[in-house]
């Protein structure tokens, strides 16, 4: 069952004060209410992974690390390899974060996650396929929550899509009846570069990549995933609260702005070369 | 996907017959069930949906409650034969994902702080799934809570619009959610202009999904009208029996 979350009490003080802020268009961290923190993007940073990626989003860190094997294809579809998005909220990053079977509000991140590179045909499944029906490449994308600051949707999505852009393949081939692992690699091709962009509600106004004490505050948040053509490939609103059919269609315009800027940012050095 | 599934006959209609913008037959009852407080059943094309909601009552274990307001608990579940496949009955990732999504989607609705220290909890059971479950789940939980005489803010009703074969259309069936290419699941609430549930999935231009908002909220204003007669006659009734 789903029940309402307790969230930490923040003083009613910091609430009105970041209320006040932004109704002068000041944010406690000095940002302006549509300005992203700061990103660090360390390719590669895990190497037993086929692929992986740590970045950081101001003090929200996230790892996503891509293992790549191979697995019996799903019924529905043979001919497809299979994508399978988990996240991890460690106890470590934060003193709300506890051990234990995962937490909707994990399962709710890395469903968001898959969707995202799903929808967006980031990766062509088809291309996956070793034998139909017999044996397709599976590849797990686990993110790795190690330091929590809010936002962690828009920081996962970027950590995947870094991992999956410089995942190296291993190449299995077909002798008889068996499916055979090689020395060789080869690269997974990205066919898309899809960011989320995250806002926070106070009241009427809202913030762009909140920080823990923005979300916190905050009465819900939307979260959009733009693909590299403009369109739209997922969207949610997470939290209670109502929003007017109006603040969304103007979160639309944004989100393709906001998207175009992003994504030369996260994924700068994917398309530097390495991608 | 893989292979093309036809989603629209040759003169343009729909597999079940309906046009763009229209909605599968639906019918709404409200109390329906004895021991709870408050419960509604809704069929909207295929779906068979139950909503049941029991309390406010005492929240306990005593930490989970809230000095100021009272909390809901909320389960979406599938019956295990509500599909073509078995689903197994324990609850997946998809399920509670959406007991969140649906208990967001609600808890603005209650006036919760009139009830402090109390939980209200909301089952929505789906005997026969069609696709858009959630949001006919989501329209029968609104009445469920109504009818436990809940104070509400106003009713909200919801529906999935999105894209099949380069068209947006409203009130997805089966077939359009699987084989289509985009779904927007919406709760709105007409009286206070309000969306409380928004999700989507697929791939939609800012135009489409801008239009397929504008068919959203022409579709659950009509779900809230036929909310409100089931409303009515369930408290019509009830005044004939007294």
């Amino acid at each position: 069952m789903s029940i309402t979350e307790q969230k930490p009490i923040i003083s009613k003080l910091e609430q009105q004060e970041l209320r006040r802020l932004l109704a002068e268009n000041k944010r406690i961290d000095g940002r302006s209410p549509l300005q992203y923190r700061n990103i660090n993007v360390h390719l590669g940073y895990v190497e037993k992974a086929e692929g992986s990626a740590l970045v950081e989003l101001g003090n929200t860190k996230v790892l996503a690390a891509v293992k790549v094997g191979i697995a019996v294809p799903f019924a529905d579809t043979p001919n497809e390899g299979i994508l399978i998005v988990n996240a991890e909220l460690v106890p470590l990053a934060s003193p709300v974060f506890e051990p234990g079977p995962p937490s909707e509000e994990s399962i709710s991140l890395s469903r968001y996650v898959d969707r995202s590179i799903r929808e967006s045909k980031s990766i062509d499944l088809s291309s996956l396929c070793i034998v139909p029906g017999r044996s397709v490449y599976s590849l797990y994308v686990d993110l790795y929550i190690l330091d929590y600051d809010g936002n962690l949707i828009d920081a996962s999505v970027i950590a995947s899509v870094n991992a999956l852009g410089i995942t190296n393949m291993p190449k299995y081939v077909v002798e008889g009846q068996a499916v055979k692992k090689t020395d060789e690699y080869f690269k997974l091709e990205l066919k898309d570069h899809p960011v989320s962009i995250t806002y926070a509600f106070l009241d009427d106004k809202y913030v762009v990549d909140p920080c823990l004490n923005e979300e916190y505050a905050s009465d819900f948040t939307v979260s959009m995933t733009v693909k590299s053509d403009d369109r739209f490939c997922a969207i949610q609103k997470n939290g209670g609260g109502m929003i007017p059919p109006r603040k969304v269609i103007e979160l639309l315009d944004r989100s393709v702005e906001l998207g175009k800027e992003l994504r030369t940012v996260a994924y700068g050095q994917l398309t530097a070369g390495n991608g | 996907m893989g292979e093309h599934v036809v989603l629209f006959n040759e003169d343009g209609s729909r597999t079940d017959g309906r046009g763009l913008d229209e909605l599968r037959p639906i019918r709404i009852k409200v109390g329906v069930l004895s021991n709870a407080q408050g419960s509604a059943y809704i069929e909207q094309g295929k779906n068979k949906i139950l909503a049941a909601v029991y309390g406010p009552k005492e929240a306990l274990p005593k930490h989970i409650s809230l000095p100021d307001r009272c909390i809901l608990r909320c389960r979406y579940h599938m019956a295990p034969f509500s599909t073509t496949e078995r689903k197994s009955p324990a609850p997946s990732r998809r399920e509670i994902e959406l007991s969140m999504v649906l208990r967001n989607a609600l808890e603005p609705l209650v006036m919760t702080s009139l009830f402090p220290r109390t939980v209200i909890d909301i089952f929505i059971e789906v005997l026969q799934a069609d696709g858009g479950t959630r949001c006919a789940g989501l329209t029968a939980a609104v009445l469920a809570l109504a009818d436990a005489g809940i104070p509400l803010r106003g009713l909200a009703a919801a529906c999935a619009v999105g894209k099949a074969d380069g068209k947006v259309i409203v009130d997805l069936n089966d077939l359009e959610d699987k084989y289509g290419e985009a779904d927007m699941p919406i709760a709105y609430n007409p009286t206070l202009d309000g969306i409380t549930l928004l999700q989507m999935d697929g791939i939609m231009s800012k135009e489409e999904v801008e239009q397929a908002l504008s068919l959203a909220i022409t579709a659950t204003q009509k779900m809230h009208k036929m909310q409100v007669d089931a409303l009515r006659e369930r408290f019509s009734v009830q005044r004939r029996e007294t």
